[in-house]
C-alpha cells in the first residue's frame, strides 16, 4: 500500500470515468478536451502510485541509504504529459479553425450542419 | 552503417522534419523529404536482407544493454512491415508534389511535408522498437502528424473529422497505456523479450488479464476493428489524396502488427488463445466488420469514401486470419498486411488522380473515364481486380491463403464468408467501373493526369501483379514470420 493506500486506486477509477463520461457527454468540443485531459491524468496518478515505495529515498546515492525509489515510472510520466499537452495543443487549435470554419463548436449545432460530427 | 541501420530509418527523418518545415522555397521542402524518405526506404531493404539471412536484429539504442536500455529488435514481421511503410512512402512523396500543391496550397506545402515525415518515422518507430513504451510514443508522434495532415483536407468536414479522429485516438493510445502500466507493476520491465520471459509465471493474476484487455481494447481502435472504426470513414474521405493514399494503406497495418505482436510474442498464444478468449471475441467483430463494411460501401456515392469502408472490410479479413491462432492464419494476415497495402496505396493514389483532373470523387466524376482519363481509369481496374481477389493478382495471393488457413481448421462458414465478402466487392469495384466503361463523360476532351501522378500510381499496379505472380518474397517472409513469431517471446 502507498500514501492513501488503496484509496488511490478508488480516485484513478474515479477521475477516469468522470473524464470519459466528459468526453462522451459534452457537447463542447472544448469540454471533451478538458474530459480527455481528465482521463490521462487519472493514468498519470496511475503510474506515480506505482513507483511509490515505502521508506525509499529519491534516486541520489546518500550514506546510509539503502532503499531508492526507481525514477523509471516518473520518467514514464513526464513522456505522457508532454504527450498529452501535445494532443491538448493539436485538439485546440483544431477546435479553433472549426470554430472559424462552421461559427459553433457545439457538437449539436455541427451535427445539424454539413459537419462530419 | 549497418549496425546503425534500425536507428537511421527513425532518425533521418526526424532530423529532416523540422528542416523542411522552415524552408521556405519553391522546390526544395519537397525533394529534402522524398530524398531523405528514400534513404530510409533503402535502410529498410537492407535490413530486410540482413534479418533474412542473419536471424533477429537486436539494436541497443545509445549502448545501453536491454532490458535496463530501449532495445530495437528487428525480426522478419517488422522487416516486412517496414519494406511496405517505407517503400509506399517512397512512391507517394513524388506523387505528392502535384497533388498536395492543388489541394493544400503552396504556402502551407512545406507543412505538410513535415508532418508526413513526422508520421513516417513514427509508423517506422513503432515497427522497430522491442520496448512496449517505445510504442506508445511513436505511437502519438504518428497520431499527431496525422491528426494535422487530415486537417489540411480541402473541405471544411476534415477538420471535425480529424477531431473525432483526435479524441477517439487519444483514448484508444491511453487504453494502451494503461495497459503498459499493469503489466510495468507486475514485472518492472518494458522490454518486450523481458515482459515475454517474465510474464508465464504470473499469466493467473487478474492485473495481467486486465493489461491483456487493455492493449487489446486500445490496439483494436487504432486498428479500426468493428465496432472501434467509426473515425476511418470520415478521416480517409476529407483528408488529401496524398494523406488518405499513405494513411490508408499503412496506419492500421501497423496497429495490426503492434496486436500480433503482444499476442504472439509478449504474452504468448497459449495464453491468448487458451486462457483468454480472445479468439471467441475477435472472430465475431470481424466477421461482421467485414460484412456489414463492405455492404454499406456498395451504397456510396463517393468512391473515396466507398474504399474507406472497404478498407474497414479488409482489416476484417487480417483480424480473422490473427484470430485463427494458427501458423496458417498467421500467414495469412501477415501477407494480407502486405498485399492490402499495396492495394489500397494504388486505389487511393487512383482517386487522388482523378480528384486533380475532376475536382472530386463522386460517382458522378467516374462517369466515361474509359475515354477522359484511360491510364488512371485502367489503374482503377486492376487495383480494384487486386481487391476482389482475382488470380494473378496480390489480392488472390493473401485470399487464398486465408482461405486454406479457414479450411485447415474445418470453419467452412468463414470460408463462405470470405467468399461473400469478395462477391460484395466485385459489386462496389463493378459500379465504378460501369460508370467509367459504359456512361457518357460530361466533358468529352481527354484530359490524363499528368505524368508524376500516373507513374507512382503504375509503380504500385505493376508491384500489385508482379508479387501476385511471383509469390516467393512475400509468401517464404510471411511464412517464416509466422512461424518465428508462433514459437513465442524467445525465438532466436
Amino acid at each position: 500500500m502507498s500514501g492513501l493506500g488503496v484509496w488511490n486506486y478508488v480516485i484513478i477509477v474515479f477521475l477516469m470515468m468522470t473524464g470519459l463520461y466528459t468526453v462522451i457527454s459534452c457537447g463542447n468540443l472544448v469540454k471533451k478536451l478538458i474530459g480527455l485531459n481528465v482521463f490521462q491524468t487519472s493514468v498519470f496518478f496511475l503510474y506515480i502510485s506505482f513507483g511509490y515505495i515505502e521508506g525509499a529515498a529519491g534516486p541520489i546515492l546518500v550514506e546510509g541509504q539503502d532503499l531508492y525509489a526507481n525514477p523509471l515510472p516518473h520518467v514514464l510520466i513526464l513522456t505522457a504529459i508532454v504527450v498529452g499537452v501535445a494532443t491538448t495543443a493539436v485538439g485546440l487549435a483544431l477546435a479553433i479553425r472549426i470554430k472559424r470554419a462552421f461559427g459553433s463548436i457545439e457538437e449539436d449545432d455541427l451535427h445539424n450542419m454539413d459537419s462530419s460530427l | 552503417m549497418l549496425t546503425h541501420l534500425p536507428v537511421l530509418i527513425v532518425l533521418g527523418p526526424l532530423l529532416a522534419a523540422p528542416l523542411v518545415a522552415v524552408m521556405r522555397g519553391g522546390r526544395w521542402p519537397w525533394a529534402i523529404a522524398t530524398l531523405v524518405t528514400w534513404f530510409s526506404f533503402l535502410c529498410s531493404m537492407l535490413l530486410l536482407a540482413h534479418v533474412a539471412n542473419y536471424g533477429v536484429f537486436s539494436y541497443a539504442l545509445g549502448g545501453w544493454e536491454p532490458p535496463w536500455g530501449i532495445e530495437y529488435r528487428v525480426d522478419l514481421a517488422n522487416a516486412l512491415l517496414l519494406l511496405l511503410i517505407t517503400g509506399l512512402a517512397s512512391v507517394i512523396l513524388p506523387y505528392a508534389r502535384l497533388s498536395i500543391r492543388q489541394e493544400v496550397g503552396d504556402d502551407k506545402a512545406p507543412l505538410f511535408y513535415s508532418a508526413q515525415l513526422l508520421q513516417m518515422l513514427g509508423l517506422c518507430g513503432i515497427t522497430v522498437t522491442g520496448d512496449a513504451f517505445n510504442v506508445f510514443v511513436f505511437l502519438e508522434i504518428s497520431s499527431l502528424a496525422t491528426y494535422a495532415l487530415i486537417a489540411m483536407g480541402r473541405d471544411r468536414k476534415a477538420l471535425t473529422s480529424s477531431f473525432s479522429y483526435l479524441v477517439m485516438g487519444t483514448i484508444g493510445a491511453t487504453f494502451y497505456l494503461i495497459g503498459i502500466g499493469f503489466l510495468y507493476v507486475m514485472t518492472g520491465t518494458l522490454n518486450m523479450a523481458d515482459l515475454a520471459e517474465r510474464l508465464p509465471e504470473i499469466q493467473d493474476s487478474a492485473t495481467v488479464r486486465t493489461a491483456f484487455a487493455f492493449i487489446v481494447t486500445g490496439i483494436a481502435l487504432k486498428l479500426a476493428l468493428f465496432p472501434l472504426h467509426l473515425w476511418l470513414p470520415n478521416a480517409y474521405t476529407y483528408a488529401p489524396s496524398a494523406v488518405t493514399a499513405f494513411m490508408g494503406a499503412t496506419a492500421t497495418k501497423v496497429a495490426v502488427y503492434v496486436l500480433i505482436r503482444f499476442i504472439f510474442t509478449v504474452f504468448g498464444a497459449p495464453f491468448s488463445f487458451g486462457q483468454e478468449p480472445l479468439a471467441e471475441v475477435l472472430i465475431p467483430l470481424a466477421i461482421i466488420g467485414l460484412l456489414s463494411a463492405s455492404s454499406v460501401s456498395v451504397a456510396q456515392p463517393n468512391i473515396k469514401r466507398m474504399l474507406a469502408y472497404s478498407s474497414v472490410a479488409q482489416i476484417g479479413y487480417i483480424v480473422l486470419g490473427i484470430a485463427m491462432g494458427t501458423a496458417m492464419g498467421l500467414t495469412a494476415a501477415l501477407l494480407h498486411m502486405f498485399n492490402h497495402g499495396l492495394m489500397k496505396g494504388a486505389l487511393f493514389m487512383t482517386l487522388g488522380a482523378v480528384a486533380y483532373r475532376m475536382g472530386g470523387t463522386n460517382l458522378d466524376q467516374m462517369r466515361g473515364l474509359a475515354r477522359t482519363m484511360p491510364l488512371t481509369f485502367w489503374a482503377f481496374v486492376f487495383g480494384g481486380l487486386s481487391l476482389i481477389g482475382v488470380p494473378l493478382t496480390v489480392g488472390f495471393v493473401s485470399k487464398w491463403y486465408l482461405i486454406m488457413a479457414a479450411v485447415e481448421l474445418g470453419w467452412w462458414p468463414v470460408v463462405a464468408v470470405i467468399v461473400v465478402g469478395s462477391m460484395l466487392a466485385v459489386i462496389y469495384i463493378g459500379r465504378v467501373v460501369e460508370a467509367g466503361w459504359f456512361q457518357e463523360p460530361d466533358n468529352p476532351e481527354r484530359k490524363e493526369a499528368p505524368m508524376s501522378l500516373l507513374i507512382p500510381v503504375w509503380i504500385l499496379i505493376a508491384a500489385n501483379l508482379y508479387f501476385g505472380i511471383d509469390t516467393r518474397l512475400t509468401v517464404d517472409i510471411a511464412e517464416a514470420a509466422a512461424v518465428q513469431l508462433m514459437a513465442g517471446g524467445n525465438a532466436p
